[in-house]
């Protein structure tokens, strides 16, 4: 009984009618997380004592770097699924989630690039993070583009699961990069177990928009994998029948 | 039919075998990548600057950089014809472990690109003016990190095999994961020149190269199986 909800995992119509109603309540928590926390970092936290005003990115530049590291691992580990359990749903939400990966990617950068300019006196620094985040977004980037390759679209899933699991070796590296290499990139501050070296008034504001963060996520995966599983289910009675009323 | 004609040391033999007389018999394709290493190493000075401190200075990353692009360059066809003519089929579904053969496969390639490209770097770092303590250390580096760089590349020519045009895709999907032999490798040979020691910077490399020696005919043979199968 326990693994029920597993094997009805395997049944893509399953999946779609169950998360169908989550949508408005993930959505609507979502964003309403973001405006209080985003209000509450850039409005009413402290301004940081030597960066001033310009640290309040890290509102938007912290949670963006987890969940583009998270992301790569909800990727991956769909991907090992699809390939151990043949389960055509996970295939659906590794597709899904590569592009979103890609985004979140490239905005952790690009809000890095904002933050630095003012901060270390240069858009740009070639030190370890970076470096490795880049690599991260090559790594979505040559997953999509496999993707795209591949006009059998259960080879592309298969071949793409492999290249992504591959992948997972650069993720310890990113996330101890700040440790291995002492170099411009600070430390992390937060801390799951031990002290955090960032004050509770700035750590909670951050803490909520990382909660926010990873149910915006959520939400945008499960609205792609939806549509995924509309574009692949097409030939089914279920999706007929679906658009069949409208 | 004995035990013995079963045997890994077997197949591990036959297989390099077959691979050097293919490639023998092929040997425009062999000069290739060296070919490429020679015009991109003459292309720097005319781009760059002939000012002999400003080459002496880059040669170590660019001699890396370049050796790098040559053996992407080799890789696309390194599973290509055995899919085309259905050899990998018969490997597929030989008694052999798959990854066995694989790597006779990616052993081979590294003897006739990686060895080469090692062999000839010291030359074209004399044509780049790179400081005499260098050179030792750019061989040892390139003849250890071209082993990584063939395991690796292996895993994308297995990827894009079943593509009719898989030769930039390889490269766009390999390349994030030659950053750290480039790092390390280019880092040996400028702390060479600097006079710091390299010990660390070479362990590293040859970590790496026994790291992906064990993991990558796994993923290799994985990926080739998948696009038999299609």
């Amino acid at each position: 009984m326990a693994w029920q909800w597993f094997h009805r995992l395997g049944s893509p119509k399953w999946f779609y009618e169950k998360t169908g109603p989550w949508l408005p309540w993930l959505g609507f928590i979502s964003i309403a997380l973001i405006l209080i926390g985003s209000t509450w970092g850039l409005a009413f936290g402290p301004s940081e004592a030597k960066q001033g005003n310009s640290a309040r990115i890290i509102y938007i530049h912290v949670p963006t770097a987890v969940l583009s590291m998270a992301g790569y691992y909800v990727m991956a580990i769909a991907g090992a699924i699809g390939l151990i359990w043949r389960m055509k749903l996970s295939f659906m939400v590794m597709k899904a989630a590569a592009p979103i990966g890609a985004i979140l990617t490239f905005l952790a950068l690009f809000t890095g690039a904002v933050w630095g300019k003012p901060t270390w006196g240069t858009w740009w620094v070639w030190d370890g993070r970076i470096t490795s985040m880049v690599v991260l977004f090559l790594l979505y980037l040559g997953i999509v583009a496999l993707q795209e390759a591949y006009q059998n679209q259960d080879t592309a899933d298969k071949i793409c699961a492999v290249l992504a699991l591959v992948g997972m070796v650069n993720i310890p590296i990113i996330y101890k990069s700040v440790d291995w290499w002492y170099t411009l990139h600070q430390p992390a501050s937060l801390k799951l177990t031990g002290k955090s070296s960032i004050d509770p008034s700035m750590a909670y504001p951050l803490l909520l928009m990382i909660l926010a963060f990873y149910i915006f996520y959520t939400w945008v995966l499960l609205m792609r994998t939806r549509v995924e599983i509309l574009k692949r289910e097409q030939k089914t009675t279920w999706v007929k029948d679906l658009v069949a009323r409208g | 039919m004995t035990v013995e004609t079963f045997s890994l040391r077997r197949a591990f033999v036959a297989g390099l075998r077959r691979e050097l007389v293919l490639s023998y018999r092929h040997k425009g394709d062999l000069a290739n990548p060296l070919i490429f290493f020679l015009m991109v190493v003459v292309f720097t000075p005319l781009g760059i600057s002939e000012d002999p401190r400003m080459l002496a200075k880059i040669a170590p990353g660019m001699l890396w950089v370049i050796a790098l692009l040559a053996t992407l360059l080799s890789l696309d066809g390194l599973f290509r014809s055995d899919y085309d003519d259905g050899s990998l089929e018969q490997m597929v579904l030989s008694p052999q472990p798959l990854g066995l053969l694989v790597l006779t496969k990616v052993f081979a390639h590294w003897l006739l690109t990686g060895v080469p490209l090692t062999l000839l770097a010291p030359v074209l770092g004399v044509m780049l003016q790179m400081p005499g303590d260098g050179y030792g250390v750019l061989v040892l580096s390139l003849l250890v990190g071209t082993g990584s760089l063939s395991l690796i590349g292996a895993i994308g020519a297995a990827l894009t095999v079943g593509l009719r045009k898989g030769g930039l895709l390889l490269s766009l999907i390999i390349m994030p994961f030659y950053v750290p032999v480039l790092i390390f490798g280019s880092g040996a040979v400028k702390n060479a020149i600097e006079g710091f020691p390299v010990g660390a910077e070479l362990a590293i490399l040859c970590a790496m190269l026994v790291g992906w020696c064990m993991f990558a005919p796994l993923a290799i043979a994985g990926a080739l199986k998948i696009s038999v199968r299609a």
